[in-house]
């Protein structure tokens, strides 16, 4: 009862908007589809509420009426036609609310999913979004190669105009899951799917891998950045740039050092020899937040704890230890910083 | 009857947890002996000991199931199938079969992957970390039904007409053979 209590006060808590709204949050929508999905949740806790309620209440009813019979045997009771009736009543109409109001949540389920689902524009943003494990590679296709732009973990968006996700997978199956925006969607391993969103009002909305994908699952984060028009343009028109010349010479020992060391076995840099599909683009690196999918900030301590010894912070993750001397190490996160 | 019974329940056992320790996971990964390779050598002529490099521990890549896969995973990351496809070999030669050019020992194998070799091997020493170099080895040799059934991978993510490592018939191995001498 107390947890019940706790859940429903929670519940009446984050209807009245006295939480944190947060960024990861399925009952803070910033998506007309996350804000259907919320409706459908409410709607189908009110009939449970309502359910729990007169539960409850008839158990404490019977428990009122029931007569305790301390000792000796049990009364006879005479057969009584009219309660039997009666009870066949109650009965049988329980069993009728209960079969219509189950109807009329898997009839609101479908609608819900069919206005989840229908494409409203015919000049969407398309992004195509590949799961890695444990990374996620987001890409814009264009039909001219060098208008493609290639980054990771960090889905830039426009506010206000529809986003078409292209969706697959490079090894197992993960779940792409930004719960203040839409629903789940699998990502399967040689199967393309699409699904579409929009978002409402600019921000940073976290996501996450909802399907188990293998020791690092939980460290397989990913976020929208939704933005005005003007400012996606100007980064995609930044991101379409090659690699930003060092200009310091520790930047420019740094990308000597990333460029004879395993990194470029992975690593893309566009404008240099580094050109493997294998990791994330680095491209533009310091232009995001955080790195390693949502798992360390984006700063010089981070990225060099990273590139040293990226198996004590995500065990068994795909990127290998890198013993670099000092000097080289504090080189290649210059170079790295430099990318903006 | 009792006596029998009980005896394949020990035995059972112990085949069931003798099997667990190819599933282990070697996550931190031993330092790489330093210097290992750092000539390139072309003659197989040395001075004193025939040496060739060894594994951190004897065999620890070897024995290891995760290992073989992660090699797996890292031949077709690093592009080894663009000249010896999955093992059948084409711009290189073929390594699923019993012909091994510069032997087929893994310290021959990682020699290999390190120093490159004549027309057209290149040399990945300071490209690839050390271990995963002996985690390729490791899967070359499986192609070539060089190590165990339970160790091997037994099946690939690619559309393949070979049959998985794990059930590729044992190819013994031509060129040079036998275990070169080791320090004592």
């Amino acid at each position: 009862m107390t947890a019940a209590l706790s859940l429903v006060a929670s519940h009446v808590l984050a209807q009245a908007k006295v939480l944190d709204p947060g960024r990861h949050h399925v009952l803070h929508p910033a998506a007309p589809q996350a804000g259907h999905i919320e409706w459908l949740y409410w709607f189908i806790f009110w009939i449970l509420f309502a359910v729990f309620v007169l539960m409850i209440a008839a158990f404490a009813g019977a428990g009122a009426k029931a007569r305790v019979v301390a000792s000796g045997p049990l009364p006879i009771v005479e057969k009584d036609e009219e309660a039997d009736h009666r009870a066949g009543w109650a009965v049988g109409s329980a069993m009728a609310i209960t079969v219509a109001t189950l109807f009329v949540v898997l009839v609101l389920s479908v609608v819900t999913g069919k206005r989840v689902e229908g494409l409203t524009s015919k000049n969407p943003v398309t992004i195509q979004v590949t799961g890695h494990q444990w990374w996620w590679e987001v890409s814009y296709p264009n039909s001219q190669a060098d208008q493609t732009v290639t980054t990771a973990n960090e889905i830039h968006v426009p506010v206000g105009s529809p986003i078409v996700i292209l969706t697959n997978s490079k090894d197992v199956i993960h779940s792409f899951w930004a719960p203040n925006v839409t629903g789940k969607r699998d990502l399967l391993p040689g199967y393309s799917s699409a699904f579409w969103f929009e978002i409402d009002q600019p921000g940073i909305y976290h996501g996450q891998c909802a399907e188990f994908c293998g020791l690092q699952h939980a460290h397989m984060g990913f976020s929208i950045i939704a933005e005005s028009v003007d400012e996606f343009q100007a980064w995609q028109q930044q991101q379409l740039k090659n690699a930003a010349e060092p200009s310091t010479s520790e930047a420019i020992r740094g990308r000597e050092v990333f460029l004879t060391h395993a990194c470029l076995m992975c690593h893309t840099i566009r404008g240099t020899d580094a050109g493997s599909r294998f990791g994330p683009d680095l491209t533009h690196v310091a232009s995001r937040n955080m790195i390693a999918s949502e798992t360390l900030p984006n700063t010089a301590g981070a990225l060099a704890g990273w590139i040293v010894d990226p198996q004590r912070i995500k065990p068994g993750t795909q990127m290998s230890p890198n013993p670099l001397s000092p000097d080289d190490l504090q080189a290649v996160v210059a170079y790295l910083q430099a990318l903006h | 009857m009792q006596v029998r019974l009980q005896l394949m329940v020990v035995l059972s056992a112990i085949t069931v947890l003798g099997s667990c320790s190819r599933e282990d996971r070697i996550l931190r990964q031993p330092p790489s002996a330093s210097n290992t390779l750092n000539t390139v050598q072309i003659s197989g002529l040395n001075p004193g000991a025939n040496l060739i490099p060894t594994p951190p521990s004897s065999n620890m890549y070897q024995e290891s199931a995760y290992s073989v896969s992660e090699g797996q995973k890292l031949f077709e990351a690093y592009n080894c199938v663009g000249c010896h496809a999955h093992g059948g070999g084409g711009i290189g030669p073929p390594l699923m079969d019993s012909n091994w050019i510069y032997g087929s020992e893994p310290g021959n194998i990682f020699a290999t992957i390190m120093q490159g070799r004549p027309n057209g091997m290149p040399s990945f020493r300071n490209r690839i970390p050390e271990y995963q170099a002996w985690e390729i080895a490791a899967y070359v040799r499986s192609m070539a039904g060089l190590l165990p059934k339970g160790v091997s991978p037994n099946r690939t993510d690619e559309m393949n007409i070979k049959p998985a490592e794990s059930s590729t018939p044992k190819q013994t191995p031509t060129g040079i053979t036998g275990v070169p001498e080791q320090p004592k």
